[in-house]
């Protein structure tokens, strides 16, 4: 089914907060999410089901906007990597959080990505995530034609130009300060999976332990095995809490935390991928004006021209740039310390339930002494 | 032997190990006199033990070991007394000195793990013997050697102790009691790289813990030892608990050869094993046997269970610290000051929480870790007292044969005109006889008190096992609710 999608704006008929990847189904090697939002004119909801490789479809089709001024600059809410049934170790790492847990996180991670498509200004305008959204048929997979990230390879010598100076200090500021936290973000990521997958190995020891220690019951009528029999029963209880307990703290570490650092690292990536493109833009630019400089009066008015396409690419880029920088930071520190208070509150939650689980174990063992 | 199976190391290692492992810090090197020939291989200088060897030797007449310094070779006097399954020297039972039995009540077993005194044993006794609390404090460096302190505080002792006066204690009470089946606690392990590190003044984490782990296993060994009603009535017990000067000469030499000792009794005994065929006509001693080999199968599987744990504990901290460092570095450089300050916050609460899960990863340890550690060797001391019952059966059964014979051949010998061979016969079947009566109550003695003492060790088991899951219990809640007040101070604050 190949449907015509045509490069005209629109208008999103559903709340952008309302959608929602409700479940994960798997077929093999499928996996095909659900995603439902509510309609705006409150008339009900719509229910998709989508695969990983209509998320790209969508993505390609916001990329290739060409014609939309300003659009490269952007910044183009990330889509999670391609999610594996039978994942690699590579591709693990790649997911970082996205791969903990049965798929909770990395669903949520693709809610957060629509959720963000939609509410952009720009972006939502593209008839594209309509479709995504609402068609009942799959959006169709022929091939897009190219895009601005196609052009853009990670050829050697486009990766010089991340380092060229900038005329404006604003945006040399904020690329300077995009490298660090990029940088930071990153490694805290990565030291918080570390945390998060140390607190599973912990749960699934004590759950040998537990285990083990029901082999040291014995039968037999000896009182005094009897009593061993039960201080093992009992032990292994508390062994089963305290595991519980770890999944919990792994599992809230994930789903506020996590998924919050984990979304802030992509995000700041996606931020430079923005300002890479417009420096490249200002390097076009400085090309173009050189040229117009060098140029022999013959091409001279061609020039002219190539250097006032390229200054109005570049005003409208960095309009635009700056728009999306203020909502990013904006948009942010908001999310974060979201994250924040998710997880001290969820923390609170789970280590009250666990001290009370404790208690109580301990008073059985103090009654049965 | 009472020690643990996992000390039977080959010869040299085991000479080797009790050079580093025998004093918690060395001395200078001092020159050493009656070094027996055969221990020429060993590392000298540290093998110091101060004054003279040779004045050093009280004359306890209990000591067996008294002679063994001189000359230690395979021939040795002790040798016998290891392989040798004869009666023990005349155990009477000792009332203890009285002054030492006040009643004193109520004084709570200090935490295993913090001290902050130096290199003392403290011990109160009072009651009766179940009341003893026994404390070994945090070593300290001994740069020579030390003038013993003892500190006089109502039956209060405060004596000093080097680990070979453990080992040689052990060894003492292993050579009296454990052939006539008491189960005697097994003292603590030597370790070549922990002391070795401790001895190059290393001042590092894993030399901190290796100390501390010396120091508590110490502390539970003697525990154990003092809770034991017929061993705590051993004259070299109070000795050790009490006396300012202990001889210590005795142990070193005698232990190292004594290792080697072992490892051949070992050898010998898995051969005897499997050559005693003994008649059980006593199903509560087969029934017994099979269940200590059932626990001694699962409590090595729990010792390997937690130790994973206490494994991934650890690892836990050092991830948590470095997350914390992470999380602060990210706090820096956020230019949003709330939001700087928020993640500054949380880097502090991840340190906290660090420190949090490092102790839970010692309690942990301490508490099972090692309680399942203790108990696996302490099995191996009770399956040495089923084997010496076997062996003492075996050697009555072995009288009783002789006996058998020599009633035969005095029976041939009634025929023939030898008189005095016939006297000799017959003298020599007396000796039997009474060789055979002897043989048959040290079976039924030895099987009496094994019985006592697995009654004794079962019930300890449970107890001991209870206390420390309470204990254990005790850290959980009290880890939690820091980790609540941790988690919650940063809430509230934003």
């Amino acid at each position: 089914m190949m449907e015509e999608v045509k490069e005209t704006a629109s208008v999103l008929s559903v709340h952008d907060d309302s959608i929602k990847v409700t479940e994960v189904l798997k077929e093999g090697d499928t996996l095909t999410f659900i995603i439902v939002s509510q309609k705006l004119s409150g008339t009900g909801e719509y229910h998709v089901d989508r695969t990983y490789e209509d998320f790209e479809w969508l993505q390609q089709h916001l990329f290739s906007q060409g014609d939309v001024p300003g659009i490269q600059g952007v910044i183009f809410p990330p889509l999670p990597a391609k999610p594996q049934v039978n994942a690699s170790p590579r591709s693990i790492k790649q997911l970082g959080f996205l791969a903990l847990g049965e798929c909770q996180p990395y669903c949520k991670a693709l809610e957060t990505f629509l959720q963000q498509v939609a509410a952009h200004s720009i972006l939502s305008k593209n008839k594209a995530v309509e479709v995504f959204l609402t068609s009942s048929d799959p959006p169709g997979r022929q091939k897009v034609k190219k895009n601005i990230f196609n052009r853009l390879s990670q050829a050697v010598e486009e990766m010089r130009k991340e380092g060229h100076k900038d005329v404006d200090e604003f945006f040399q500021n904020e690329r300077d300060h995009n490298l660090i936290l990029t940088g930071c973000t990153k490694t805290a990521a990565e030291k918080f999976l570390d945390v998060v997958a140390t607190e599973q190995k912990i749960a699934v020891a004590c759950g040998h332990f537990s285990t083990a220690l029901h082999l040291c019951v014995e039968p037999g009528e000896d009182p005094d095995k009897q009593a061993f029999s039960r201080v093992c029963v009992k032990l292994s209880e508390v062994f089963e809490s305290i595991k519980k307990n770890m999944t919990s703290v792994a599992e809230n570490n994930v789903n506020t935390l996590g998924l919050g650092l984990d979304l802030e690292s992509r995000y700041q990536e996606a931020e430079r991928e923005m300002l890479f493109r417009r420096t490249c833009k200002l390097v076009e630019l400085e090309n173009a004006q050189r040229n117009v400089e060098k140029a022999k009066p013959v091409k001279k008015a061609a020039m002219e021209e190539v250097k006032k396409a390229a200054e109005t690419e570049f005003e409208h880029t960095s309009g635009v740039a700056k728009q999306e920088i203020a909502r990013f930071q904006g948009a942010r520190v908001e999310m974060l310390q979201q994250a924040l208070v998710g997880w001290c509150e969820k923390q609170l939650l789970t280590a009250k339930e666990s001290a009370d689980q404790f208690n109580q174990h301990l008073e059985v063992f103090r009654g049965m002494a | 032997m009472a020690d643990t199976a996992r000390d039977a190391p080959p010869e040299q290692t085991d000479f080797h190990e009790l050079e580093d492992g025998e004093e918690l810090f060395p001395e200078p090197a001092t020159t050493q006199e009656s070094q027996p020939a055969s221990l020429a291989a060993e590392d000298i200088s540290t093998n110091s033990n101060g004054p003279k060897q040779d004045s050093l030797f009280d004359d306890d007449p209990e000591d067996l070991f008294a002679e063994a310094t001189e000359e230690v070779s395979l021939d040795s006097p002790e040798r016998d007394v290891l392989l040798s399954d004869g009666p023990s020297p005349a155990i009477t039972p000792i009332t203890p000195p009285t002054s030492v039995i006040t009643p004193r009540i109520g004084h709570t077993h200090d935490d295993m793990f913090t001290h902050s005194s130096f290199d003392e044993i403290e011990e109160e006794e009072g009651g009766d013997s179940f009341d003893i609390h026994i404390s070994v404090s945090d070593p300290e460096k001994v740069g020579e050697y030390m003038t013993s302190m003892s500190l006089f505080k109502r039956n209060e002792f405060a004596v000093k102790r080097r680990f070979s006066d453990f080992l040689g204690l052990h060894s003492k009470l292993a050579s009296k009691y454990l052939h006539i089946g008491y189960i005697v606690p097994p003292a603590p392990e030597k370790s070549i790289v922990g002391m070795t590190k401790v001895k190059v003044g290393k001042e590092d984490q894993s030399s901190n813990e290796f100390v501390e782990k010396r120091r508590s296993a110490l502390e539970r060994y003697l525990m154990r030892t003092v809770k034991h009603p017929i061993l705590l009535k051993d004259p070299d017990v109070l000795q050790f608990l009490e006396s300012s000067e202990l001889p210590r000469a005795v142990s070193t030499q005698a232990l190292s050869s004594a290792g080697l000792l072992r490892m051949v009794n070992k050898a010998a005994d898995a051969v005897n094993k499997m050559t005693i065929k003994m008649n059980e006509s006593d199903a509560w001693f087969e029934e017994k046997q099979q269940h200590f080999e059932n626990l001694d199968v699962q409590l090595r599987k729990l010792h390997t269970s937690v130790e994973s744990l206490v494994c991934h504990r650890k690892e836990l901290s050092v991830n948590t610290a470095q997350f914390a460092k992470s999380a602060a570095m990210l706090g820096n450089s956020e230019d949003h000051t709330a939001l700087s300050r928020a993640l500054s916050q949380l880097a502090e609460v991840e340190e906290k929480i660090d420190q949090l899960h490092q102790d839970q990863a010692n309690a942990d340890f301490y508490l099972f870790s090692e309680l399942l550690g203790d108990y696996v060797r302490l099995l191996t001391a009770v399956k040495g007292v089923f084997d010496h019952r076997m062996k003492t059966w075996q050697k009555w059964q072995d009288s009783q044969m002789l006996l058998q014979k020599k009633r035969e051949a005095e029976a041939k010998l009634q025929f023939t005109n030898k008189p005095d061979k016939l006297q000799q016969a017959k003298d020599e079947i007396k000796e039997l006889e009474g060789k055979v009566q002897q043989g048959e109550r040290d079976f039924e003695q030895i099987s009496k008190t094994i019985r006592k003492e697995v009654s004794r060790f079962e019930k300890e088991r449970v107890k001991d096992f209870k206390t420390i899951i309470i204990k254990y219990l005790e850290s959980l809640v009290q880890t939690q609710q820091q980790v609540n007040k941790t988690v919650s101070d940063i809430f509230h604050h934003n």
